[in-house]
């Protein structure tokens, strides 16, 4: 098991847990939940955002906010 | 009859602002929730004959619970059965690709109990991206009724008047069985509130929406009394169960062929976030928008400015000679000019900010550029108003109103006018031909342009450095989290486009034209008026001084107009604070030019031109001007415009706020006079602050 801020380019992972203190709802709304599959397709240039693919959405999200998702990679 | 209220609600990038045009085109109005600088969107538009309705778009948002004050603050006024917007009944706009997240947030609008009506745009892609949707069991299993639309091609509107027409007859009971959260909290909730709307009871636990007197009786009670973490855990199982339900459903009436829709956004994406081809794209964006506000809006501007010059000479010769003539042609005129010679700027920077906002490409644009802005409290996003601020900070700054993010927002506005507008060029022009010599570095280098180009640099570097300053100061309303959505790539509405450079202007004229006009009528009367003793017999004195001297017509016009401005209210403030700008090596001359030039920078040669009595001479010759400045001495028979001067007044414009035309824009679009003062004393701070080290040390 690892956190989703360490998945590189398109490496996919099932979301296990999601620290809920520290995440945003508004992750969580967009379909970051526990039991979808996670798949980072692009790492910005300074290794910071990424850009994942989860539950049919296209996110980017910071790392400090990645490593707070557990996944368990495929 | 009173016109019918609609809001209309969806998440962000499905169309919804196309459908809101669609529905009211022209007829639309953007002004602000009371008090605050949240946009709010409204528009009128006709169902039927004789039904007539007030439609207002929210800002897109992702569920009913508020991820920043902007979303707080709309979703409140729909919510608050005594605002005005409350609306009769609510359309949900979503998009046939990620239905199931457009869901999310219609299970939670439908559970609050408005009557809902669910328009799915952009239905004639579903062939294309391999979709179908069976329609008459979704409408059954979410209790609602679907329109299918495409507000590209305008399809399915009028249907959806229709559909919205009948409100009154759908169901408005919730669809989603809150006890399937947390069976014994929610139970006690109904049980302590048998007749409000459940939804309603456990929203006001959570968020801070006014509904009837619920919170009142539910924070006296010390059993359903829960911590925040526990809150956040509920609030993350609603979500988790919505899902299940959403999923549930869908499973039986949707279908999706996702390769099929993902193949172009990988290929797009490819190039566009790459790391070495991502910046060189962008790179050229940024020099098309550079370019085209520069060079495409020189020829509109210099029209709108040659059209006021030639209004305002007709005035005065055709009116009555007078006092109220006078204002009209040198006071109002001239500023309505002032006002509408950044029209074209604004125009064409939104006609291209929409469309890369519309194709999806401004996202990508956060991505590639989050890393680098955020240690200057910066988003990827205000990399466009800096690098439009080079132009002119009048159209950058009411670019930062795209940066979703409100401190983000607010540092991007105050830092903006840092940045080496066009209006500079002017002094930097003549202060660096005076005291940098014509030679070369390194031989092949030519001084006086290096010099040019740093202070490009120093704009950037302060407008940097202030915001990261301002970071550190400024507190956030809440906690914000990077979490932004890569839209699929679209072929830009033009209608949209155009209709968001309309509106954008006219927000200008009518917000910061107001205040830009009255500065400048305020500052041309205190440059053109002065005491009656000096100013008011200012050509008898002027003509007694010169009687010996045979001076032509033009230079004794030029004698007066330099005797004028120098005993002028503004004039006789310049003089006053002198002793305030000698320490940075500034004469009584220099500070009155100074002084004027807070309307525009570019002023200052001109008004310099002016006190030395070349007035009408100067403007064809710029040499002639620069001449006189070099031979202009001290009572001691130094240079006046020596090295430490000319480097201190370079040091001023590069930081001073002296523009009126961005003090307009700031309290237009921070809604507040605070930053805007903040703003002006901050710069104009470091400014002295600046000019006073550099001349004390090279002196």
């Amino acid at each position: 098991m690892t956190t989703l801020n360490v998945l590189k380019k398109s490496q996919k992972g099932t979301i296990i847990e999601i620290n809920s203190d520290n995440v945003p709802l508004k992750l969580i709304e967009m379909g970051c939940l526990p039991g979808n599959v996670v798949e980072v397709l692009q790492i910005a240039p300074l290794a910071d955002p990424i850009y994942i693919k989860v539950n049919d959405s296209f996110l980017s999200i910071r790392k400090d906010l990645a490593k707070q998702i557990q996944v368990e990679l495929i | 009859m009173k016109p019918l209220k609609i809001a209309l609600i969806g998440n962000p990038n499905v169309g919804k602002t196309s459908v809101f045009n669609a529905l009211t085109g022209l007829n639309q109005h953007v002004g602000n929730y009371p008090g605050v600088t949240v946009e709010r969107k409204t528009g009128t538009a006709h169902l039927s004959k004789d039904v007539k309705a007030s439609i207002i778009d929210l800002p897109g948002v992702y569920s009913v619970n508020p991820s920043s004050k902007d979303e707080e603050i709309a979703l409140n006024a729909i919510f608050d059965k005594t605002n005005k917007d409350y609306p009769d009944v609510v359309v949900i706009v979503a998009e046939v690709e990620n239905l199931k997240r457009n869901l999310l947030l219609f299970t939670q609008v439908k559970d609050l109990g408005f009557p809902v009506v669910l328009a799915l745009n952009m239905a004639d892609q579903m062939q294309k991206k391999g979709i179908s949707v069976d329609v008459p069991a979704l409408e059954k299993a979410l209790q609602t009724k679907i329109v299918l639309i495409s507000a590209r091609k305008n399809q399915g509107i009028e249907e959806l008047k229709q559909v919205v027409l009948n409100y009154s007859s759908y169901p408005t009971r919730p669809v989603f069985d809150l006890k399937s959260i947390d069976k014994e909290y929610f139970s006690l909730l109904e049980n302590l509130y048998p007749k409000q709307n459940p939804y309603k009871v456990w929203l006001s636990q959570t968020n801070v929406y006014p509904f009837e007197n619920i919170g009142n009786v539910v924070s006296s009670n010390a059993f359903v009394q829960k911590s925040d973490s526990e809150i956040k855990k509920l609030q993350h199982r609603e979500t988790i169960k919505r899902y299940q339900f959403i999923n549930d459903i869908l499973k039986e009436t949707y279908s999706i062929d996702t390769s099929k829709a993902t193949d172009i956004r990988m290929r797009f994406d490819r190039i566009l976030t790459h790391k070495f081809w991502g910046y060189i794209i962008f790179f050229f964006v940024l020099l098309l928008i550079y370019g085209s506000i520069f060079e495409l809006a020189a020829f509109p501007m210099d029209l709108v400015d040659g059209f006021f010059a030639d209004l305002s000479a007709w005035t005065s010769a055709t009116l009555p000679e007078g006092k109220l003539t006078e204002l009209i042609a040198d006071g109002i005129l001239p500023g309505l000019g002032g006002v509408l010679m950044f029209v074209p700027q604004i125009a064409i920077l939104f006609f291209i900010i929409s469309i890369l906002e519309e194709t999806g490409y401004m996202s990508r644009v956060v991505f590639l550029m989050d890393r680098i802005m955020k240690p200057f409290g910066l988003s990827g996003k205000s990399v466009v108003p800096l690098v439009s601020g080079t132009a002119c900070a009048i159209p950058a700054i009411m670019s930062a109103r795209n940066i979703e993010n409100p401190k983000e927002r607010l540092i991007t506005m105050l830092v903006t006018p840092f940045t080496t507008c066009s209006a500079r060029i002017p002094v930097y022009i003549i202060i660096i031909s005076l005291i940098i010599p014509k030679t070369y570095i390194l031989g092949f280098i030519p001084l006086q342009a290096f010099v040019m180009t740093m202070m490009y640099v120093i704009g950037f570097l302060s407008a940097l450095i202030a915001g990261m300053i301002l970071s550190s100061i400024i507190k956030a309303d809440r906690k914000s989290f990077f979490v932004i959505e890569m839209p699929t790539y679209k072929a830009p509405i033009l209608k949209n486009v155009f209709l968001n450079m309309y509106e954008k202007v006219v927000s200008y004229i009518m917000g910061a034209g107001k205040i830009i006009l009255a500065l400048s009528v305020i500052l041309w009367f205190l440059g053109s008026h002065g005491p009656s003793s000096t100013f008011g017999n200012a050509e008898e004195i002027i003509t007694e001084k010169h009687i010996t001297d045979h001076l032509t017509e033009d230079e004794l016009a030029d004698e007066l107009a330099g005797y004028q401005l120098e005993n002028s209210y503004i004039g006789i403030i310049g003089k006053g604070i002198e002793p305030v700008f000698r320490p940075l090596g500034y004469d009584w001359k220099i500070s009155i030019a100074v002084l004027t030039s807070f309307a525009a920078r570019e002023v200052f040669v001109g008004n310099l031109a002016t006190l030395y009595n070349l007035g009408s001479e100067a403007e064809e010759d710029e040499a002639k001007i620069i001449d006189r400045m070099a031979n202009e001495k001290r009572e001691d028979g130094t240079a006046v415009y020596g090295f430490a001067t000319g480097i201190s007044l370079l040091l001023f414009y590069a930081f001073a706020m002296q523009c009126l035309s961005t003090v307009g824009v700031t309290k237009k679009e921070t809604n507040s006079w605070k930053w805007t003062l903040i703003q002006m004393v901050f710069m104009t701070g470091v400014a002295y602050i600046a000019a006073l080290i550099a001349y004390q040390l090279l002196k």
